[in-house]
């Protein structure tokens, strides 16, 4: 399929016009972390590393504005990939708004995937939007998480409290040029040490390439941990229901009458129910 | 069709200033219009493949280093040459009266200069949404005509 047909299928499958009846499986990699963090620039590195050999779409995901209802995607900016020639032809990055969904992926991306997946596609990258702690919704999808942090983002008790680092497959340590980073790697060896099944931990550096070989090595390589399969089949449960509330026709019109009519909350959970 | 677009702000060439490329796209976005932003120096090839891939309907062109004559018509050109007629295009930057009427002939349908509300480009979103004003259209159509 050439590239036009294909933006535009994933577009209307963005907006609800066109169905993906049968699900694709096939290799789906997260990435997420909080914001600035360099994730966009982790997926760059990856991208120079693993293409042209394999076929690959991102999905690169950025906020709504839950005002307005527009976005700014600016995940592209990062992708110097895309300027090379003998490689770019063997990806294809698409720029993902949020829109009505809560997460830090938008419940869509489970269809666009499995569509880029039956398209020729090895391999998908999920570019998250910037995610801390308790969000783990890439996890309904992705049947890998690669977290990634950065140094000066808190003290050793940050990597002992619970949440996205337990679902990891890989965390990555960016930015180890700056200072505070084998802190950092320190802190959650020392931490996920006391688990049976550690996911591994990769210093890396976009500014000096450290690490990023053996990150495109371990990426293709990483095994599916079956700690977090329960993990994973709640956040698909989630999405899917909130998926349900959110493509309810009357979702926006409620939203309206709550904002400025004052429509009570068990009022509206109610009209929507029927 | 009004409502939420799909639109690429690029810089095109040499040219390091982007506040107003970033002031229109935040613009854009505040009017609830979905916003891809190329970041500086792209070239023509790299901006027509954003908009195939992003499937953009609208991509708007910024340009501070007089090149606007020899950028804006080549993007146009390699819109058409791909097949992406329905892609609308505008402008922004300095781009002098006398240097209007070529750009216009070559399929751009609106440029801004300093000043310009963003209110304004707001509207000529919503109008060329419903006019058959793509850069492969004969309509000689454009914006302030």
């Amino acid at each position: 399929m050439d590239r036009r047909t294909l933006a535009r299928q994933l577009s209307a499958i963005e907006n609800g016009e066109m169905q993906v009846d049968s699900f694709t499986d096939g290799d789906v990699i997260a990435i997420t972390g909080p914001p600035g963090v360099g994730k966009s620039c982790i997926v760059d590195a990856i991208l120079h590393r693993l293409a042209p050999a394999k076929n690959i779409a991102v999905l690169a995901v950025d906020p709504t504005s839950p005002l307005s209802g527009g976005a700014l995607l600016g995940d592209r900016i990062r992708l110097s990939v895309l300027d090379d020639k003998s490689k770019s032809d063997s990806i294809y990055v698409r720029s993902v708004a949020t829109r009505s969904s809560s997460g830090s992926i938008p419940s869509i991306i489970r269809d666009l995937a499995s569509h880029l997946l039956s398209n020729s596609f090895d391999l998908v990258i999920i570019e998250t939007v910037g995610a801390g702690q308790a969000e783990m919704r890439c996890a309904a999808i992705a049947n890998r998480i690669v977290v990634v942090e950065g140094p000066a983002r808190g003290d050793g008790i940050q990597a002992e409290k619970a949440g996205l680092l337990e679902l990891a497959d890989l965390i990555v340590v960016n930015k180890a040029d700056l200072d505070g980073s084998d802190k950092v790697v320190n802190d959650l060896t020392v931490s996920l040490g006391l688990t049976s099944d550690a996911p591994p931990i990769i210093k890396t550096s976009t500014i000096t390439g450290e690490g990023l070989d053996d990150l495109s090595k371990l990426i293709t390589n990483l095994e599916e941990r079956n700690s977090s399969k329960r993990a994973r089949c709640r956040q698909q449960l989630l999405m899917a229901h909130e998926s349900i509330l959110t493509t309810n026709p009357h979702f926006e019109a409620i939203l309206d009458r709550m904002s400025e009519e004052g429509l009570a909350l068990d009022e509206a959970l109610r009209e929507l129910n029927e | 069709m009004g409502g939420r677009q799909r639109i690429v702000i690029a810089k095109p060439g040499l040219d390091g200033h982007d506040r107003g490329a970033k002031v229109v796209a935040r613009a854009l976005r505040d009017g609830g219009h979905e916003v891809i932003y190329t970041g500086l120096r792209r070239t023509p090839e790299q901006i027509v493949r954003t908009v195939m891939d992003e499937d953009a309907r609208f991509v708007g062109l910024s340009s501070l280093s007089g090149a606007h004559s020899h950028l804006f018509p080549k993007i146009c050109n390699l819109l058409k040459e791909s097949g992406l007629n329905d892609v609308v295009v505008f402008g922004g930057g300095i781009i002098p009266e006398s240097d209007r009427p070529p750009l216009y002939s070559a399929g751009v349908r609106a440029i801004f200069g300093p000043g310009t509300p963003s209110t304004e480009i707001l509207e000529f979103v919503e109008e060329a949404s419903t006019r058959d004003c793509g850069v492969g259209s004969e309509n000689g159509w454009f914006w302030g005509e």
